[in-house]
């Protein structure tokens, strides 16, 4: 919309990622690669740990990832960050068309990042995608689990139920290690693998700011504006 | 009333005695908790002729006690299943070591704590056996019984070659001793006869031997002298000469309740009975180990293997092959087996077949409710099979039901072939001119010893294999030398083979594993196309 109005824009350095969403991503791929490689062992794949030590590490893996997701999304939700998770169809098809045609033939990223929209609208997508039914049914599954000795006597076939339980999350799993590869690969795509890292890493990036925006954050926040 | 009072006074002052420490055995921590010296008792202070004088002076006192004792599976040989119905006990069952007692009496019942049991057809009541107080209480550790009295101990003059029922050379058992000696069971009482089960050191069930005598922990956490030194009476408690722990009808499970304390139970001898249901400390693992105490038997993940300490246990015995003889017609042995402390045992004997033996055994797991089936006089086998001689009941769900180690026999014995049933068989008998041990004839050995058992016989026999299972208790390991999560969690683990289990670890390759592996390819794939896509398209931009 913005793009459309072609007001005077000033390429600012901001602050995009606040210090606890850096936190929260890092720890969030941290603990995430622990889960992967000590379920891999789980599920007998390979023999880098051992049984048990590989169950007690993945149970206090995910319990902290839960425990940081539940902190996630009280952040989300009183910084009003959630509305940069909501997908929009707009810009798309644009997104889409790039990654699967108009980056051979070096093109642009079609997508600006906004202040107000750090996520181009595929990785939008994707990202919903992930949190509304991926995560939910990794850690559903995983609770479940967990505390299959809670809720075996109370139903009939248990084993049934532990076999279907233990199959979704392991299937869950594999997804998220699919995004894994794609989301690292997609970081080369563009402006580049550093560009793409960094921000994440200090906070700040390069953003086209409006002159309202702009005097905004010169007035009332300052210290976002390097 | 009064009477009464004074009878259940003295059988709680029996059961309280225990000798004088300067006779105790050191290996035992029973606590002297006696309040008479057997030594001061007039009546015991006789030149004793027999094993049943002493009884007679025993029960001048413990007025209760012959008869409590005679009404105990250890005199009757005799166990009425209240489960199955069957008739057990040694007296009834034919199991894949020497058969049967039935026709080989008087060296069978060496064993049997009583003196002069001769004949299986009768009950020892109505032979007029007297009950053994001294094989069970004597604390002066010279007591013993001849291997082929029918109970009687060696006395003086010991004939020349009598053996003990351990295998040891025989001295002469001075009776007076033992009879002033007697005290609470300690473990050389139940383990002179328990421990040699099967005709030798831990030929029978594998986690009873003479290393229990005096075992390091790392053999038994429980019985071990820098463990907690227990005796077997420790856990197999007793009430009125009535014990816990019988492998005719295990307490597979104990919903151990928390009303109850340790040791105050006497119809028990389950782990839970001491340690509860929930034994692991409330610790991340421990809790996941609790966890498993609705599959698992304790005895699953503590006894990782059993026959340690150096004794092998007997693991198949094929009496087929029996018979052999050299060319003179002399009895053959032939010695291949060398223990991991240097004994030599039997392969062959001409008497007994061919023999396999072993040590630190890893055990073989079912479900178990407790129940088992024997194959014995009222059963027919299916002889084109492997016939499981005791059968094992029990399967996930049923409440009762554990995953439990097991001994499981390897067996190639005679039956008949007409009635399909496993033959009763006589094999010891010296002066017989029909006893296989004698005569190295099967026809004469089944015919004879089937008349001994009181059972039809069509004449015709022949071999079958044979399972033969032993639920394995003790030899329990210090925890940390517990099973590991992955010994049975990977892929042909422990359990693999027992049903209605779903264990994380066993399946790498799974449905979802197998979905989740092709979709990861496919992305890689993907992404790689892409790669290449790029170099292209930069390629031709560059030209």
């Amino acid at each position: 919309m913005s793009v459309k109005a072609k007001p005077k824009l000033h390429e600012r350095c901001v602050k995009v990622y606040p210090l606890f969403e850096r936190l929260w991503h890092w720890s969030q791929m941290a603990l995430i690669f622990v889960l992967l490689f000590t379920g891999l062992a789980i599920s007998g794949i390979h023999n880098g740990i051992h049984f048990g030590p590989a169950v007690m590490l993945h149970t206090v893996a995910a319990l902290t990832l839960l425990a940081l997701w539940v902190f996630a999304t009280f952040w989300l939700f009183t910084t009003g960050t959630w509305r940069q998770f909501i997908p929009k169809i707009e810009g798309m098809i644009d997104v889409a068309k790039f990654y699967a045609w108009g980056v051979f033939k070096g093109e642009e990223h079609p997508y600006k990042k906004m202040f107000w929209r750090k996520h181009n609208p595929l990785q939008a997508a994707t990202y919903f995608g992930l949190k509304w039914f991926v995560f939910p049914a990794i850690w559903s599954t995983g609770l479940l689990y967990l505390t299959y000795n809670f809720w075996a006597d109370s139903v009939s076939d248990a084993s049934f139920w532990i076999w279907l339980i233990s199959n979704l999350h392991i299937l869950s799993a594999y997804v998220i290690a699919a995004f894994i590869i794609v989301h690292v690969y997609l970081l080369t795509v563009g402006h580049g693998f550093r560009a793409h890292v960094r921000p994440m890493i200090t906070g700040y990036d390069e953003i086209e700011l409006t002159p309202e925006q702009e005097a905004y954050l010169e007035t009332n926040e300052p210290g976002r504006l390097r | 009333m009064f009477r009464s009072g004074l009878i259940s006074l003295g059988v709680r002052v029996f059961l309280a005695v225990s000798l004088s420490a300067g006779v105790a055995s050191a290996q035992q921590s029973l606590p002297n908790t006696s309040t008479a010296d057997h030594s001061q008792f007039k009546i015991l202070q006789q030149d004793f002729k027999s094993g049943p004088e002493v009884t007679e002076a025993c029960v001048s006192c413990h007025t209760q006690a012959d008869d409590q004792f005679m009404h105990s599976i250890h005199f009757t040989w005799e166990f009425d299943h209240p489960v199955t119905g069957q008739k057990l006990g040694k007296r009834n069952v034919v199991n894949s070591f020497c058969g049967n007692v039935a026709g080989n009496e008087a060296r069978c019942t060496s064993c049997h704590a009583g003196y002069g049991w001769e004949d299986m057809s009768v009950t020892p009541q109505e032979q007029g056996v007297t009950a053994d107080c001294l094989v069970c209480h004597d604390t002066s550790g010279q007591y013993t019984k001849a291997d082929s009295k029918a109970g009687h101990p060696p006395l003086d003059p010991v004939a020349e070659g009598t053996k003990t029922i351990t295998g040891a050379k025989a001295w002469a058992v001075d009776l007076t001793k033992a009879a002033q000696s007697v005290g609470t069971s300690t473990r050389e009482n139940c383990g002179n006869c328990h421990f040699y089960g099967g005709g030798g050191d831990n030929v029978k069930h594998g986690d009873l031997s003479s290393v229990l005598y005096n075992p390091s922990i790392d053999v038994d956490v429980h019985m071990s002298p820098e463990g907690e030194n227990m005796t077997c009476s420790t856990c197999h408690v007793s009430d009125q000469h009535q014990w816990s722990g019988s492998r005719y009808n295990v307490m597979a499970s104990d919903a151990h309740s928390e009303m109850l304390k340790p040791g105050e139970r006497r119809d028990v001898a389950t782990c839970q009975s001491c340690h509860g249901t929930e034994p692991h400390p409330a610790t991340l693992m421990g809790a996941k180990l609790n966890n498993h105490t609705d599959m698992l038997a304790c005895q699953t993940c503590h006894i990782p293997a059993f026959a340690k300490g150096g004794v092998p246990t007997k693991t198949k015995w094929d009496w087929s092959t029996a018979g052999r003889l050299d060319a003179e017609g002399k009895p053959i042995h032939e010695d291949n087996y060398t223990s991991s402390t240097g004994a030599k045992l039997h392969t062959y004997l001409s008497t007994k077949g061919d023999f396999e033996y072993g040590e630190n055994v890893e055990p073989y797991y079912a479900w178990f409710d407790g129940q088992v089936e024997y194959a014995t006089r009222d059963r027919e086998i299916a002889p084109s099979s492997t016939v499981e001689v005791n059968s094992i009941k029990g399967a996930r769900g049923d409440g009762v039901s554990r995953i439990w180690p097991f001994k499981r026999m390897e067996g190639r014995q005679a039956y008949d072939t007409e009635s399909n049933k496993l033959v009763f068989n006589h094999v010891w008998g010296p002066t017989t001119d029909t006893a296989l041990w004698t005569n190295f004839d099967w026809g004469k050995s089944i015919e004879a010893g089937m008349k001994a058992a009181g059972q039809p016989y069509s004449g015709n026999f022949d071999f079958v294999d044979t399972y033969m299972y032993w639920p394995i208790t003790h030899m329990v390991a210090p925890a940390d030398q517990a099973l590991k999560c992955g010994s049975c969690h990977s892929e042909d683990g422990r359990l693999e083979g027992v049903p209605g289990v779903h264990m994380p670890g066993t399946r790498p390759f799974g449905v979802a594993s197998l979905l989740g592996i092709a979709m990861v390819l496919a992305t890689i794939a993907g992404v790689l196309a892409h790669i290449a896509l790029r170099v292209i398209g930069r390629r031709r931009r560059e030209h």
